[in-house]
């Protein structure tokens, strides 16, 4: 018999191959593939420079790498692959504020392509025509989709993509002659961390303002955080509770009224695109994670972008180069020439891959299906936000009644007070139902919390799935806390000692450490 | 109910009957509503200003595949293009496992239901670990341009000083990327080359160095392929100042050369773009540091490292090292800033490493470096072709002056081009007007760059 469809509870059990480390895999001699011979002419000359070389330039003892045939090699990565969750495999909408939504395979067929796989960053306009065309053709979309006038594609991640943004605002503060002037930032705790990180990387003073009852950024606080020394406000909205700020045009207007810009993180842009722009609550810049909204597979962390848009003014200040067209002859080309460019963010043009994937999913779903993709992810959103509610132990902070956006931040407090079963454990016991949950981004202003964004992908059979799998989770922690507790059960692994990542004495970030310190099955050297 | 009429394939519940059931669910009448908090003068009235959907995914298959045939690849044209991006082959297998939907749609799991990423990165990290001959690797950064300047600004907190030198012949595009990371806190300066060797001009270096000096960076092979003979002697002059040496190579290079490990870099870094992966219009890379266990350094990485625990039942556990460093626990507050970068890459490199294994590595290496030192002597031989610092060993790529030809750079490709050879691309060098840098990779047959010379001897004639 299948999974029991009244319950919707997976007899569940994860791969677990208890496959060794690569190295102990090695057999002398053994090869994986073969390179290229030199040719005989190639040999003659080389082999005299060869030995021309100082003997202190040339590696002595060869690399301690493993020796494997081939499908030893494939058939060690593939078994790890399947002790691997990936968001085609599970329902994925616990990795709240991440979008983990549905990467289409035929954009995935698509990068495969020697025509995009196979192209040099340095060669000739005339031959990569279709590179230039996709990056010019994503731009256009993403300048109708957030209202900016210019964007920056470069970036190779969210991350980079602020640093990108706090690199144009500290260019703008100096080209502007406000240095020395303007020298804060002020964000919210309901921000990503980056935007924290890099606005002190680049020696601004961070103010973070705290939410108010209503879960929406303090308003007070906020006037009394700005000031003629604000270079930016850098902030998100919804942020990672999904209550809408609908208050943000005065949040922007504020800054602006003491000179300063605005810059709009919106990594996660699921609940809104084609709803509410950039451009109209009043941003200055913005930037959009193609690997969350656009549909651009995770890769377990990367490659991604973080695209960066700005307004017309701030285009001067972007990464080079950007994409043009010249409109007489149809051609695309790159364009160098921006007087105050910070420069380079990232070598060369940034993720294709990831562009073509982004803009293949705009391209499949037009301007509606875009604005239905937001429809559906605040639908399935407040479905599970509903019956969320109903379950013993949980709650939502903030806002009570009101809709949510894209996700919701919820808590266990209710549940850690009335059985000590904490967000952690819940955590390791969603491993034995077959689905990945996440606690939430640090620190935990919500306690003991989780965050759920079920996206546009996943169908009502599937949410109410992960609704069953979490009540039944909830159940146990009243009825048989222990379960929960020692789970996770039916995972690859089982309990790891975190007292291993944290003591000098006993870390081992590489297999060469682990055997210096550590013989048989660790014990201490 | 959806707007458009459209049940679309990537939205199971565009079905109108299922939202309506979702919405009595919720007790809402209709999905505007849930987007009541929104006010009128911040929402878009009106549709996107975008083209006409490709609703069937054959129309979808077809626009792109249109697109991308205005691509001329690397394949198709024998390409001598290098600098930083490299026409390596990649093996099947490495294809094959960075597109498993498990490794290619996961993210952020824990160790337990994503074991096996924690494993693949634990291995990667350890086989570059040989490779460089460090200890410690970090998860990948966006490429090896970060992981130079992370690796500056992790020596400025080492040693809590501010300069920082830089030499000449680093990949222009590496220097742009330092030098915004750098600013504002930290000032790097450029150290010249030797016009003859196209190496370190070490008496320049020997003047800059101060006890102000927080790290030298120098690249080895160089941006024009030039490999020091001299690093010892360079870290000695580093060292002797109380900075630390950082030193960036290409991995491609090190089964044949000395790892920088054991020349004095206290830092090694680069690009794993060589070891598997496409080139990707420069998309296809990944960065990595590498020091030695010292916890001074370790402590200072912003990346994510990944370290071996074991488990209740005997396992091999994985997890976060020192995780209190990271951006995500610590805000403001952490060592730089972390975030999704190039893990598939990075699992990808350790794909490659384990089919290479030492032999393949060393044949690698070999195999490059002979093909550059075959070309370069061919090349010297063109009429009106000089090679500036041919007396100098290279590792991949040279740098080839036009002067003597009268004719341009820009020329000779376009001619080149007509021929089916993407020629180097322009580069500058002190001395030159008309130069460009070749690049060979294992790829390369003697045909191929025969080929490649017998043209160019035409189209200078």
């Amino acid at each position: 018999m299948g999974m029991d469809m009244t319950t919707k509870l997976r007899d569940f059990h994860q791969a677990r191959w208890d496959e060794p480390i690569i190295f102990e895999l090695t057999t002398p001699g053994e090869r994986g593939v073969l390179v290229p011979e030199a040719p005989a002419d190639v040999r003659r000359a080389g082999e005299k420079a060869l030995a021309a070389l100082p003997a202190d330039m040339v590696r002595q003892e060869a690399p301690k790498l493993p020796e494997m045939g081939q499908m030893r090699v494939l058939k060690h990565y593939l078994r790890l692959s399947q002790e691997n969750l990936g968001a085609d495999l599970n329902i994925d909408i616990g990795q709240g504020t991440c979008t983990m939504k549905y990467s289409p395979k035929v954009n995935e067929i698509l990068s495969r392509n020697s025509g995009i796989a196979d192209i040099h960053p340095y060669q000739d306009e005339s031959t990569v025509q279709g590179a230039l065309e996709i990056v010019y053709e994503l731009d256009r979309a993403l300048r109708a989709i957030s209202g900016m006038d210019a964007f920056s594609l470069q970036s190779g991640g969210g991350s980079q993509g602020l640093y990108a943004i706090i690199s144009i605002i500290r260019a703008w503060v100096e080209h502007t002659g406000q240095l020395g002037r303007k020298d804060e930032i002020v964000t919210t705790i309901f921000s990503h961390p980056t935007n924290a990180a890099v606005a002190k990387l680049m020696g601004f003073r961070i103010i973070t303002i705290y939410p108010g009852p209503d879960g929406r950024p303090d308003i007070e606080a906020f006037r009394a955080a700005v000031s003629d020394r604000t270079a930016a406000l850098m902030i998100t909205n919804p942020e990672d509770t999904g209550v809408y700020n609908h208050r943000i045009g005065e949040f922007t207007d504020l800054v602006h009224a003491h000179g300063g810009l605005c810059s709009y993180d919106q990594a996660n842009l699921n609940g809104i695109i084609g709803v509410t722009r950039a451009l109209e609550s009043g941003f200055d810049l913005c930037f959009f994670n193609l690997h969350k909204t656009f549909s651009a597979p995770h890769g377990c962390g990367g490659p991604g972008s973080g695209v960066v848009g700005v307004r017309s003014s701030l285009r001067r200040f972007l990464p080079v180069p950007l994409v043009e067209k010249d409109e007489a002859t149809g051609r695309y080309y790159l364009d160098y020439d921006l007087p105050n460019s910070v420069g380079k963010i990232k070598n060369f043009h940034g993720n294709i891959h990831a562009m073509l994937k982004a803009l293949a999913w705009i391209r499949a779903l037009g301007a509606d299906g875009l604005r239905e993709v937001a429809r559906v992810a605040v639908l399935n959103n407040n479905y599970m936000f509903r019956n969320v509610l109903k379950i013993r132990g949980a709650s939502a902070p903030y806002a009570p009644g009101e809709h949510r956006m894209e996700q919701v931040r919820y808590s266990w407090q209710t549940m850690k007070r009335e059985t000590g079963v904490t967000t952690s454990d819940v955590q390791n016991r969603m491993f034995d139902f077959g689905v990945h949950y996440w606690t939430s981004h640090e620190p935990w202003v919500v306690p003991e919390p989780f965050t759920i964004e079920p996206t546009e992908s996943y169908s009502k059979q599937e949410l109410d799935e992960f609704l069953a799998i979490t009540a039944e989770i909830a159940r146990e922690a009243y009825e048989t806390p222990e379960v929960v507790r020692s789970a996770p059960h039916r995972s690859t692994v089982h309990h790891i000692d975190h007292s291993y990542f944290d003591d000098e004495k006993k870390w081992a970030i590489t297999w060469r450490m682990y055997r210096k310190k550590f013989d048989d099955y660790f014990v201490a050297k | 109910m959806t707007t458009s009429g459209v049940v679309y394939p990537y939205i199971p519940n565009s079905v109108p009957e299922v939202q309506r059931e979702m919405l009595d669910s919720i007790g809402a009448a209709s999905v505007d509503e849930l987007f009541e908090r929104i006010p009128g003068d911040v929402r878009l009235h009106g549709p996107l200003d975008l083209p006409p959907p490709l609703l069937s995914e054959a129309e979808l298959h077809r626009c792109f595949t249109r697109i991308l045939a205005k691509n001329a690849t690397t394949n198709e044209n024998i390409s001598f293009l290098g600098g930083g991006c490299w026409n390596h082959y990649v093996p099947a297998i490495c294809d094959e496992i960075n597109q498993r939907s498990e490794f290619l749609t996961a993210y952020a799991g824990e160790p337990y239901e994503d074991h096996g990423r924690f494993q693949a990165l634990f291995e990667y990290t350890s086989m570059m670990a040989e490779l460089v001959d460090m200890d410690v690797v970090n998860v990948p950064t966006y490429d090896g341009a970060q992981a130079a300047a992370t690796s500056i600004r992790m020596c400025s907190r080492i040693t809590g000083r501010r300069r920082v030198l830089v030499a000449a012949n680093v990949h222009p595009e590496t220097q742009a990327v330092i030098r915004n990371y750098c600013h504002p806190d930290l000032s790097p300066e450029v150290v010249p080359i030797d016009p003859k060797t196209g190496c370190v001009d070490r008496a320049a270096l020997r003047r800059a160095v101060t006890g102000e000096t927080a790290a030298v960076y120098v690249e080895n092979p160089s941006f024009f392929g030039t490999i020091d003979a001299s690093t010892g002697a360079i870290a000695e002059i580093v060292r002797g100042a109380g900075a630390l040496f950082v030193v960036g190579t290409d991995p491609s290079s090190l089964g044949l050369l000395t790892p920088p490990s054991r020349r004095g870099a206290d830092i090694t870094c680069g690009d794993i773009q060589p070891l598997g992966m496409h080139q990707y219009f420069g998309g296809g890379r990944g960065g990595f540091i590498a020091t030695r266990d010292d916890p001074k350094f370790i402590r200072e990485y912003p990346s994510r490292l990944f370290g071996i625990a074991p488990t209740a039942k005997g396992e091999w556990g994985f997890g976060d090292v020192a995780w209190e460093r990271t951006s995500f626990a610590d805000r403001e507050h952490a060592k730089e800033y972390v975030g999704t970068a190039a893990a598939l890459w990075g699992i990808t490199a350790g794909v490659y490493l384990a089919l290479m294994g030492p032999k393949g590595m060393r044949e690698l290496g070999e195999g490059v470096f002979m093909r550059c030192r075959y070309l370069m002597d061919r090349m010297a031989a063109v009429p009106g072709v000089t090679l500036p610092f041919a007396a100098t060993p290279h590792f991949k790529e040279f740098v080839v002056c036009f002067d003597g030809t009268g004719k341009t750079v820009d020329s000779i490709n376009a001619a080149l081009r007509d021929r089916g050879i993407f020629g180097g691309f322009r580069t500058e060098v002190t001395g030159g007007r008309e130069c460009a840098l070749y690049s060979v990779t294992e790829v390369l047959t003697q045909r191929d760059m025969d080929t490649c010379v017998a043209a160019l001897r035409d189209i200078v004639a």
